[in-house]
This record gives structure tokens, sequence and C-alpha cells, in this order.
């Protein structure tokens, strides 16, 4: 199928008509995709502090080797302090080259609970810390709220905090999509049965959605399928994520599991590593399926906190602070660590322990977002309440 | 085998049309083959039916008939008090599985043996194909595990200790992927769990506290002076006992990695060799070490007591403390709140379930009993969204209840493409206990494709689990006793016109199960 067939087939699908709002099904104003680590991913197993002596004191079994020049398989110095692991060097090196990638070190939230649950909780509400929780107004629901250009989906099996707010926002998981099974007939009865319900949007928009999302699967699937190359686990899944994201949808998240490394989580190669290279190679899948639309779109991976900076008694490590944000985007001003910095030593350690929050993310993403929908600073407090946006000047 | 609907007989979805009013369409000829149903009258009151639905994971017939004998304190004394049967199919079916035969310490010996024979294997492809056999074995059992859960589930007349089993199981969550859990979960199912499901809560936090599962699971078997790894001790706290606002500090977590230090697995028939002065503080039992040679004997401060190092019985004592403080006693009674009562429980209710907590030192049957006496349960019926886990059970026990299941695999594939199933949880925190963890629009749209699996077929239920000729299929049916008793009392008037304007009995089977109503218990 030709791609303008293929978009005169996705527009008959209708866009936008979701029960709480409407939405334009233009996404080309800017998107952006949120991918949450969830586990507490090693962060400096990921971006390697190379020119510290102390990073391969504290961690004899699972250090990652110094950048080798020669070497094309190692990790690959980024700069003079700063090397990326072997396992994300293939795709992440060249994007970083072509400065469609920036790192930002010492990032995080300045909640200390060192709790997954909590931490990830208070990253997705995004909320001022110290003040009652609200569980029900989660930061990209309240972005959302403030645009109306970019359509909102969470490619996740339940909705997440993040998204949680006033209106419905739809959800569906691309890790298995299968045929539609109800016709309309059937999914009017089905809606019916919950109108006056506090589900009925939840009802209408998964009915609507698990059929336009099979649909533009199937079509693309079946355009594809001649020349595919397998791709698996989450490769697969940020192909599909690209094509939706291509083609309707302006303002999405995922999440990946698997990087709690209490132990044994590897060197060079490992289980970490394994993750690592899953997540970079669906990074560089959107990227390719993003096609032309890649330079409008602001891909940024988050996870709850670092892990500290000393390994533990298992070739592992435990929970920490501070972690390394990843900011991936076709135009977006890469090939840079960005940020505010300090020297990787034992002796600036966060509580003798971990990597210090220097860039508070609320104030990160805030200054992203300003930059991307030219936000105003009202706009602005709505979705981070109580922060100072701070501009990397990435996007 | 599921009754076949046939064209002559009465269509159950027009006796259903006929409630909502609806004009009949069929010929008088095709008069319904059992009126009775109807004529006789719902047999509970719409109070009762939603009473016993939530206390059980569903209404059945025998639980609708054990109700209208024992009224409801009677019915209640039983559920907490008594040990309920399970049908002799069943219970044949439970005790011809391997995993019933099963002991954690002798086959973490055999599968750490295994494992060594295999490492020494000199060709890597030979490795490889032979550590995947041993995990098809392990995964096998895991099966067996999750099938003998999930039978009981159904079939048990012991429904709330069936429904506090599966609580606590998620409470104290462990995860079948990790380490050689595989080989344990049901064990730990069977042996840490089950025993104290509405026991006393001391004594399930030190069965699991003590079992190879969660051991493994949160890293304590590597925990050893020197090598502190603290991700139990943690999760002791913040999810076990004090919740994370339970006023501990990150010094208490370092300080209950101390006292966890030596709490171990023990994989091989062999004791440990110790120094002389240690021998006396080796402890074990089944797969479970304390081996002091790991332990740091120092003193640890803990919620601001002292604990001076003597071994073991650091660890009872840090128990006790933390089962102890009034923090436990509102987190666990939240949320047992949350399971039972609605997913913001009121404080007044929570306050009283502590209260009762302290009393009884952590009695699990007398906090439930407060918890099911008060005005706030009552006032709650109805109203709690089922998770994925009540919802398919909720439906096979409405459908197949009077005939036994052969084939589990359809069940436990409908609960995990809802995304609960049994030791699949990667994280400690468990499965969500609120609606907003399942109601989302996907989660709605799957759930309504898996009504549709249910309504429609029998999915295989009722073929042989090891291969062999499948049995004829057919879909339940649904508007049976039961349904006329009890459920449709339960119906709105829309639900109700619904299912009169469906085309088939599939479909009638479907919608109900897609229902608002069925949805919520």
């Amino acid at each position: 199928m030709k791609r303008r067939e293929f978009l005169c087939a996705a527009g008959a699908a209708t866009a936008g008509a979701f029960a709480g709002r409407l939405w334009a099904a233009d996404p080309a104003k800017g998107r952006f995709l949120l991918v949450f680590l969830r586990g507490g991913y090693d962060c400096a197993n990921l971006l390697i502090p190379y020119s510290s002596s102390d990073y391969y004191a504290t961690r004899p079994k699972i250090a990652i080797a110094r950048p080798d020049p020669q070497s094309a398989t190692g990790a690959l110095a980024l700069d003079s302090d700063w090397a990326i692991a072997p396992a994300v060097r293939d795709p992440m090196g060249a994007m970083y080259k072509r400065g469609e990638l920036a790192f930002i070190p010492f990032a995080g939230t300045e909640d200390l609970t060192r709790s997954h649950f909590e931490t990830q909780d208070s990253i997705e509400l995004g909320q001022p810390l110290g003040a009652t929780r609200n569980y029900t107004s989660g930061f990209l629901a309240r972005l959302a709220a403030q645009l109306t250009g970019p359509a909102p989906i969470s490619f996740t099996d339940a909705l997440p905090l993040s998204f949680k707010g006033t209106v419905d926002i739809p959800n569906i998981s691309l890790r298995s999509v299968g045929k539609p099974v109800f016709d309309d007939r059937q999914s009017a009865l089905l809606a019916s049965m919950y109108s006056g319900n506090h589900l009925e949007a939840a009802v209408t928009d998964g009915l609507e959605l698990r059929k336009e999302v099979s649909q533009t699967m199937q079509e693309e699937m079946t355009a594809a399928n001649r020349g595919a190359i397998t791709t698996k686990g989450f490769a697969l899944e940020a192909d599909g994520i690209g094509r939706l994201m291509r083609d309707k949808y302006g303002l999405g998240f995922v999440d990946i599991g698997g990087w709690d490394t209490h132990v044994n989580q590897g060197s060079a190669q490992g289980n970490l590593a394994n993750n690592l290279q899953n997540l970079a190679g669906g990074l560089s899948t959107l990227a390719d399926t993003l096609g032309s639309e890649w330079r409008n779109t602001v891909v940024v991976v988050v996870s709850e906190f670092g892990r500290t900076f000393r390994e533990n008694g298992n070739g592992g490590t435990d929970h920490g602070h501070g972690s390394v944000y990843w900011v991936l985007g076709g135009s977006i001003h890469g090939g840079q660590i960005a940020g505010r910095q300090q020297r990787v030593a034992v002796n600036t350690l966060f509580q003798n322990r971990d990597y210090p929050v220097l860039n508070e993310y609320r104030s990160v993403l805030g200054g992203m977002f300003r930059s991307m929908w030219s936000l105003s600073p009202d706009a602005l407090q709505q979705v981070f309440p109580g922060t100072t946006p701070l501009d990397l000047q990435l996007v | 085998m599921p009754e076949r609907w046939q064209p002559r007989r009465a269509r159950p979805w027009l006796i259903a049309s006929l409630s909502a009013g609806a004009i009949l369409i069929a010929s008088c000829a095709q008069k319904p083959a059992r009126p009775d149903l109807r004529a006789e009258g719902p047999v509970l009151t719409r109070e009762d039916a939603l009473w016993l639905n939530r206390v059980t994971f569903g209404l059945d017939e025998a639980t609708v008939a054990q109700y209208r004998l024992l009224g409801r304190e009677g019915f209640l004394n039983a559920q907490l008090e008594d040990r309920g049967t399970l049908p002799d199919a069943i219970a044949a079916q439970i005790a011809a599985l391997p995993v019933s035969h099963v002991e954690a310490n002798t086959v973490l010996y055999d599968v750490e043996q295994r494992r060594k024979d295999i490492n020494a294997l000199p060709n890597p492809p030979d490795k490889e194909q032979a550590r995947k056999a041993l995990d098809e074995e392990g995964n096998r059992l895991d099966y067996q595990a999750e099938r003998r859960e999930m039978l009981r589930a159904i079939y048990s007349s012991d429904q709330l200790r069936e429904q506090m089993e599966w609580f606590w199981l998620n409470h104290f969550n462990v995860y079948v992927y990790k380490a050689n859990l595989r080989w344990l979960v049901g064990d730990y199912a069977e042996e840490a769990i089950r025993p104290h499901a509405l026991g006393r809560f001391r004594d399930l936090v030190l069965a699991t506290l003590k079992h190879p599962a969660m051991l493994e699971y949160l890293d304590n078997a590597q925990n050893a002076v020197g090598h502190i790894n603290e991700n139990y001790a943690r999760e002791l706290m913040e999810l076990h006992t004090l919740g994370v606002d339970g006023g501990y500090t990150q010094q208490d977590v370092q300080n209950l990695a101390r006292i966890l230090t030596g709490v171990g697995v023990r994989n091989k028939p062999e004791e440990p060799k110790l120094r002389r002065e240690l021998q006396g503080y080796y402890v074990h039992s089944g797969a479970f070490e304390f081996n002091p040679a790991r332990h740091d004997f120092g003193t640890k401060v803990l919620l601001g007591k002292e604990i001076g190092g003597r071994g073991f019985g650091e660890v009872e004592q840090a128990v006790d403390l933390l089962v102890r403080q009034p923090a436990c006693a509102r987190f666990i009674s939240r949320k047992l709140a949350a399971y039972f009562v609605s997913d913001n429980p009121p404080p007044a209710l929570i306050a009283r379930m502590a209260q009762t907590f302290q009393a009884t030192d952590g009695q699990i049957s007398a906090v439930l009993r407060t918890l099911f006496n008060s005005p706030e349960f009552e006032a709650s019926l109805g109203s709690k969204f089922k998770d994925p886990e009540h919802y398919v059970v909720s439906a096979l026990r409405l459908a197949y209840d009077t005939h036994p299941i052969t084939n589990t695999k359809p069940a436990i594939g409908w609960v995990n493409g809802l995304g609960e199933r049994s030791f699949n949880h990667q994280t400690p925190d468990g499965y969500a206990l609120t609606e907003t963890g399942w109601a989302s629009s996907g989660q709605m749209s799957k759930r309504f494709e898996i009504a549709r699996q249910i309504g429609s077929g029998n999915a295989g239920l009722f073929n042989p689990e090891d291969g062999g000729t499948p049995a004829p299929g057919g879909f339940p049916q649904l508007s049976n006793r039961l349904y006329f008793d009890a459920i449709e009392p339960l119906l709105s008037p829309t639900t109700v016109s619904t299912l009169a304007q469906t085309a088939s009995p599939q479909e009638w089977n479907t919608f109900l199960l897609a229902s608002p109503e069925f949805n919520y218990r």
C-alpha cells in the first residue's frame, strides 16, 4: 500500500472522536513520547563516567571497560568524560553523532524514599512533593488538557498514572493486537449497557480504539510483510507506536520493565546489557518508522531513580537517586551531555551513595514542553504546579 | 459436558426478553423447556445476593443453598472458622498433580545438582538445550500450582479462605521467572500462605520470610555480612508490614538488612561447615537456613529499638517489632478493606479494624469479622469493580459450578489475558486492588473479548489436560437456575433490555458477562 492510500485508510477509521474530548487528528505540531523504564535502571552502566577512577574502584565486577578508540565493539566515548555502553553503541552512537540524541545525567525527582512505587508515582503525578497527592491527576493528562493538537494515547495494558485525569485517555498495548471481535451492532449494544455509568467513556473509547488499531496494524502488516525483518521485544512494539504516532497520535506513553538489577546485572554483557540493547533497538526502529515525521518528534526516556554508585555484594546495584535521562528526536539539538553536572567521584555522591539530582525532572520536562508547544506560564503551571522551567535548549 | 443450544428447545435469551417486557417473537409452540425457573422467582433478595456475591468469588448454586440454610451470620461463621470441602472430581484432579507431591527442599537439591551437571556439559548447544528442558520442567510445576489455585477458587466451598489465599499471595508477591521459583511457587502457596490465610499475621510474615521463594525473589538469599543486599529488608517494611509512610528511615532499612544477613536458602543436603563457636546458631528447616557465618552479629537499632546481635532471634524480634507497630495494623487493615470494601476505604472502618488487629495481636479472621459486620461493608455492596481473577472465577462459577471443568488452561489464559496471572507480577508490590488498575479503555475492550470467549463456547475447558482427544464443544448455559435465583435480580433495566436484543444464546451469554452488574461485586 502506498503511503497516501494508507493515510486515507487510516483517516477513514475516523480520528479523535474519543468520548471525553475531541482532539484534532493532526499531530504535526510536535509529538512527544515518554518512555518509562520501570525498576530504576543502572544509568552509570549506560552512560559510563569513564574519567572517574572511583567508578572503576567501586564497581570491580560490573564496571564497563574504558573506551578504546581501536575497538569497534567496546564502550564508545562521547566526550572526554562520558561513554555509552557497548550494548547500545550500534544504533545510538550514530544517532548521537547526528545530533538526534542527548543525555541528561543527574536527572530525576527529589523524592527520597528510594521506593520504586513511591518514586514512580511521584514522577507520574508530577505534583509538588510534600503536598497531599491527587492520584487522579497525572502530568501527561494535565499536559493533554493544555494542548489542542496532539491526541494522547498510552501504549500500555493499563492506563498509567501519568495519564489519569478527568477525561478518558485511550490505552492499548501493542504487544499483541488481533482482529476486531465485535461488529458495529454489537459494539453499540455493549456501549449502551454502560450509558450513564462512570465507565461509559472507557467502554466506548476501548471499543473504538480496538477497532481502529486492528485496522491500522492489519493494513500495515499486510503491506509491510513482504520484506519484513523479524523484530521482537520492544522493537516490535516501537514499530507499532511509530505507525500510530506518525499518522494520528501526538502524545504517547509506553513503559518497559525489568531494570531492578540487584543481582548479577552483568557488565558489557549480561542482563542489563540485553535490556539496554532491546531498548536502543526499539528507539531506533521508532525513528525509522516515523520516517520524515521523526523530525517533529521528541522522545524522552526516564526511570524512577538511579542506582547505588558502588556495586553491592552480589554483582548488582541497589536503589539510588539521580538518573540519566535520554532525549531523542529528528530535530533536537542532540550530540551533547546536557544539564547541570558535577564531577563523578565518591566524595561528590549524594548521601555517600548515589548520583545527586541536579536537573529536577519537572523543570526539565517543563522547559521542553514550553519550547515544543509555546506553552504560556499559566499553562505550564497547570502541568507542573510550582515549577520553574529549566531550558536546556535541547528542543 | 455443557448443554448445547438446540433450536427446538427454549431459547434462553427469549426468557430474558420476557422480563424486559419485550415482545415475545417466538411462536407459542416454542415453549420454554424450563419455565419453572422463572415461575419460582428469585430465592435471594437483591441485598442477600449482593452480600453473598462479595463474600465469595461469585455466586454458585451450592453457596446460595448454604446461605439459605445457615443465614448470614451462620454463613460468615462457617467461612471464617470451618474447613470446607472440594467436590470429589476436583479433589482427585488436585491429588493427581505432581506439584502436590513436591517438597521445596528436595526439589531444590535436585535442581541445583542438575544445574551443576548442565554447567559441566562440554558443548554449548547441549548446555542450552538441557537448560531449556530443565526450565520447561519447572514451568510445568508452576502451571500445576496455578491450576490448583484456580480449581480451588472456582470449586472450594471455602470461598473466603480462597480469596484470602489470593490476597496474601498478592500481598507477599513472588515472581515465578526469578531464580528457581518455578519449582517453589507451589510449595510457597501451600506451605507459607495457605495455612495462615485466616490465621495470625505474624505467622504469615515469618512463614514467607523463611520460604526460599521469597528469599530468592527479593535477594535475601544473597544478603550477607560485608555483602549487604537491602532489597528484602526494604520491601518487608514498605510492602509487607508498615507501608511507605510507616515511619521508618533509610537507616532502618539498612539496619534491618543487617539483621537479615544470613537468612537464606539451603539448596544442598549438606550443612555448611561452621566454626565451632557458630554451630549453635545454625537454624534450618526444609529449604530455609540461617547461616551464622553470613550473619552480622553487631548490635543494630531498628525503629529506635536496640536489637543485640544473637543470630536468628534478632529476626524474630524484628518481625515482632514490625507487626506490633500501629502503622502495621493500619496498613494491613486498609489493604483488606481496599480488597473487600472499597477502593477508598472509610477511615473509621480502617480504625476499627486496626483496633481489632492490635487487640487480637494480628488475628486475621477477627479483623475480617470487624470488616464484614460493619455498616460500611453493607453500604458498599455492588460497587467494587471485579479484578480479573474475580471476573473469570465468578463467570466460571456461574457457568460450570455443577459441572467440574477438566482443563484449566483456558481459565488461566483468560486471567493472563487480563493481566493478572498468578505468580506473574514481576515487582513486589503485587497487582492493583482498585478499579483504576483494571478498568481503562484497553482493559474494558479486552474484558469484553474474554466475555465472548467464555460465553460462546467451552474453549476447551473439558479437553484432557495432557493432549488426547478433545471433548466436543458447546457453549455454557448461563440462563440457568442460578441466574434466575440470584443474578437476574441484580440487573438494571438497561442491561435487561440489552439482553433482550441479542441475536443468539452465545451473544446473550457474552452480554450478560459484559454487563456492568456482572463486572461489579
